[in-house]
């Protein structure tokens, strides 16, 4: 086989795309991957990694503040915006060097440069104006998504900005909005609180994080509000103007607008997929609203070529794209695989309290037409919440009330995203209350509280 | 009254068909006995016949679809003074309907002193389902040993229920259609269990793919559990042509012979004489107990453009050279055409398998489960052999027994070829 001719190319190195290219070189595909700037994406430069190492200083800082409750005394503890954000940037690269040793590891050969599909079976890549062809007989595409912006909502890079602006800041903001509640917004609406601005959040729907379960959604603001936010929901901003340093935002509110002034505005309204300039026109590969149109197994309407991850519709999550990365690359090679269930995907957000959930919210499993059971218990009543000084939290399970399959899993509160997996595992089981029942949870651990919640759905809490 | 027609069961293994062909379309009258469908059974290509007079109001699976289950409803048999609403009654589940069309072809017990024991256990061992899946199945009745997995290594999970519940009763626990006409000694066949991972060519190389057929699937299954779950010998003896070559065609010379005999058809009526003899070869293992036949059935091997198909004489020791033979023809004929009914393929106590035609020498066979015995025939070629101490040259015939040792000891198979021989060298003896 020529050097610059392969089984499989992916474009893009994201947890799509890095995990894709593993995978393929182990089942003895000759593999390369293109990637225009950094090994590991937006997940691992720019999203949920650095986000995590800022989240865990502001965790930190303040368990600090609050040391006395648990018989410590701490006396001047301050944030280090820099040195936050250095650890930050610290803890990407490493994880980055990571990736390149793997795919070394594995011998992906890896381009650099930006790919552009260029006729059947071949890819053009360039880097530097410098172009070069590469063959391949399966192409997937994992370009990934970029933050969704609108007109008059344009960020500046200084005042308003994205998530980058927002993950590697130089001031801190004292007055900060962030716009938009989903994962990205309310995180980093966390963590500016955490470190001392204070924060305004604003929500067009009805309800923050609005993906989640109305009643998490519901628990997570009140948590907000006393911990001093300011939860604006039904609420849009019409317009920026920036001027000095401050940004004036023309706040929406239930039709009345009112000017606001911030020194910083974080957008955080959602994602669009980065589509453009891949070569798309004149194949037969079809996109809706930009996000590629895939079938089960990642196939694209052009013979050969794939996409994965945040190019394709929703959840626009890492451990979605490098799911379909494996399936679609196996699929490739021949093996039987089984198609992604998108109704079991967990969602994390890792704001405080956390929130994490997998399947049906309790209206959805309604509106499905289930008749549902309900289980709900609540932090306070857990042996290792209160130790740990994390009395605020809910479990929460939706079970079919017919045959008794979970449907969907809503936690918020210490910890719950290391928890979400116990669901996930226990619907891709399909199991029934009664194997939940039957397990038997270690004391004390909070995920007892998820024995608990089940129970409940039942009548059966002890706890509780 | 208007009647369901039900995915028909026409052999014992059957599971699952392909309505090959509608014979008549919605609207055609249909006579009692008059064929409906074809059928494509796990072994061949089979005719459903109506077992009412009516009319064909609706047709539910249209023809070319695979994979229906048994006892599913594919489609619906007006009878006078029914109009349109029956159908509609009948296909959304009005009073269950005995089935319009029975299994015609159904298999008639076959060979008697199997029945007894073939009905054992359909499934053997653990049914891999998911707990969801256990209840659904439960809560709507249905027995998930006949349900196939999708899931992970063939596992069983909510959708695969959720499908066999819209496919209708084929997996109804309280109907046991699909497994219990245990007649035929074919090997009861379990739901395939826990597929190991496929192999798949390397990227690399290109391919055409033949999906496999009902036929070749039963084929690849049954051969696979013979292999592995029977404990195989083999015996090979070389038996002198030479007599039987010249008698035959003695025979197929007389005047007005309305046969032409063929080596094999000596070679069957020796192994039906032999069995005779030694009839502790003419057997078949279970658990309990070694089943000796009270008959010799025979099955011949026979290559068809679909695979392997073994059509099963009948008391061959007590039929004539002459009958055997055309019977034999008959039988092949109709298993190149896809014919054969079940009955004609199935309940053999021994096998026969020849590929002397194609110059093989010797070969060692796979029993054809639940017998023990299988005969692989050789070509007959002129070899050196010693006679009297001297060299000569004789037409010569390499057998080879492979025998299943759980049933049949070395020294009975020894027994049989002993008995074979002479009545293959001698071949006057077959006239007796």
């Amino acid at each position: 086989m020529a050097e610059n001719s392969f089984d499989v190319v992916v474009v893009g190195a994201g947890p799509g795309g890095y995990v894709a290219a593993i995978r393929s070189a182990q089942l003895g595909m000759k593999t390369a991957v293109v990637e225009r700037e950094h090994l590991g994406g937006i997940c691992l430069n720019w999203g949920c990694i650095p986000t995590k190492a800022l989240l865990r200083s502001a965790d930190v800082f303040r368990t600090m503040k609050h040391a006395s409750a648990y018989g410590l005394k701490v006396s001047g503890a301050e944030a280090d915006l820099a040195a936050i954000v250095k650890r930050s940037r610290g803890v990407a690269s490493q994880l980055s060097a990571g990736v390149k040793h793997l795919l070394k590891k594995n011998k992906v050969t890896v381009i650099d440069g930006e790919g552009k599909l260029a006729g059947k079976g071949m890819l053009a890549v360039t880097k530097d104006g410098v172009t070069q062809t590469v063959s391949a007989k399966n192409i997937i595409l994992a370009t990934g998504a970029r933050a969704r912006t609108f007109p008059g909502l344009e960020p500046d890079g200084k005042v308003v900005v994205t998530y980058k602006g927002a993950l590697t800041p130089e001031t801190m903001p004292k007055k900060l909005l962030v716009v938009g509640s989903g994962a990205i917004g309310i995180e980093f609406a966390s963590f500016y609180h955490a470190l001392g601005a204070q924060v305004t959040v604003v929500e067009v729907m009805d309800r923050i994080v609005p993906a989640e379960d109305e009643e998490i959604s519901g628990f997570l603001e009140k948590s907000l509000k006393k911990d001093g936010l300011t939860i604006l929901t039904k609420t849009s901003v019409k317009g920026i103007k920036v001027a000095g340093g401050i940004a004036t935002c023309a706040i929406d509110q239930n039709g009345t607008v009112s000017d606001q002034q911030f020194d910083r505005v974080i957008l955080a309204v959602g994602i669009q997929p980065n589509t453009e300039n891949l070569g798309l026109e004149g194949t037969a590969i079809k996109t809706d609203r930009g996000f590629i149109q895939i079938d089960d197994y990642c196939a694209t309407g052009e013979p050969g070529v794939y996409a994965i991850g945040d190019i394709t519709p929703g959840p626009w999550l890492a451990h979605k794209a490098s799911h379909e990365a494996i399936l679609c690359v196996e699929k490739i090679a021949g093996q039987h695989v089984h198609p992604l269930d998108r109704s079991r995907i967990p969602g994390c957000t890792y704001c405080h309290p956390q929130i994490a959930s997998v399947g049906l919210t309790e209206k959805k499993a309604k509106d499905a037409g289930y008749q549902v059971k309900v289980g709900r218990f609540p932090f306070m009543g857990n042996g290792k919440a209160i130790a740990l000084g994390e009395p605020e939290g809910l479990v929460k399970t939706i079970y079919d009330a017919k045959t008794g399959e979970l449907l969907g899993a809503h936690m918020i509160g210490a910890e719950v995203t290391e928890m979400i997996q116990g669901f996930s595992i226990a619907m891709t089981l399909e199991t029934t209350e009664a194997e939940i029942m039957h397990t038997v949870f270690p004391h004390p651990t909070l995920s007892e509280m998820m024995h608990e919640s089940t129970l409940d759905a039942f009548g059966r809490a002890i706890h509780f | 009254m208007a009647q369901k027609i039900l995915m028909p069961a026409l052999s014992p293994t059957m599971t699952e068909g392909k309505l090959a062909k509608w014979c008549k379309k919605e609207g055609d009258a249909v006579a009692a006995g008059e064929v409906i469908a074809e059928i494509e059974t796990d072994k061949a290509t089979m005719e459903f016949e109506a077992a009412d007079e009516g009319v064909l109001g609706k047709i539910l699976v249209p023809e070319g679809t695979e994979g229906v289950a048994v006892n599913s409803l594919i489609g619906v048999l007006l009878e006078e003074g029914d109009d349109a609403s029956a159908i509609d009654a009948l296909v959304n589940g009005g009073a269950p309907a005995p089935a319009a069309a029975a299994p015609v072809a159904a298999a008639p017990a076959a060979a008697a002193p199997v029945a007894a024991v073939a009905a054992a256990a359909p499934v053997a061992g653990r049914v891999f389902a998911s707990p969801l899946a256990k209840r659904l199945a439960k809560a709507a009745d249905l027995d998930l040993s006949l349900i196939a997995g999708s899931g992970p290594r063939g596992r069983i999970v909510k959708a695969d229920v959720e499908k066999a519940k819209v496919q209708g009763g084929a997996a109804k626990a309280a109907a046991p259609a699909a497994v219990a006409p245990a007649a035929a000694p074919v090997a009861a066949a379990p739901a395939p269990a826990a597929k190991p991972a496929a192999l798949k060519p390397m990227p690399w190389q290109s391919y055409t793919e033949f999906p496999n057929s009902g036929m070749r699937k039963t084929i690849a299954r049954r051969l696979s559990e013979s292999k592995q779950t029977v404990p195989h010998f083999y015996l090979t003896v070389d038996i002198e042509l030479d007599a039987l070559l010249a008698l035959r065609k003695q025979l197929n010379e007389r005047d007005g012979a309305t046969y032409k005999l063929s080596v094999n058809d000596f070679v069957i009526k020796a192994c039906a004489l032999a069995l005779k003899k030694v009839p502790a070869a003419n057997a078949m293992w279970t658990d309990e107990a070694i089943l000796q036949f009270d008959d010799v059935d025979i099955s011949i091997a026979v290559a068809t453009d679909a695979g392997l198909i073994t059509p099963v004489i009948r008391r061959a020791d007590q039929k004539g050279l002459s009958t055997l033979s055309n019977e034999m023809k008959d039988l092949a004929k109709k298993a190149r055409d896809g014919k054969l009914k079940p009955e004609e393929f199935q309940g053999g106590g021994f096998t026969i398998s020849n590929l002397g035609m194609f110059g093989i020498r010797e070969f060692a066979a796979i029993i054809n489960p639940p017998q023990s015995c299988i005969l692989a025939v050789g070509a007959g070629e002129q070899r050196a052999v010693v006679r009297d101490g001297a060299v000569a040259v004789r037409t010569m015939m390499s057998c080879t027994l492979s025998v299943d040792h759980r049933s049949v000891d070395g020294a009975v198979g020894a027994q049989f070829l002993a008995a074979l021989k002479p009545l293959i060298e001698d071949p006057l003896q077959l006239m007796l």
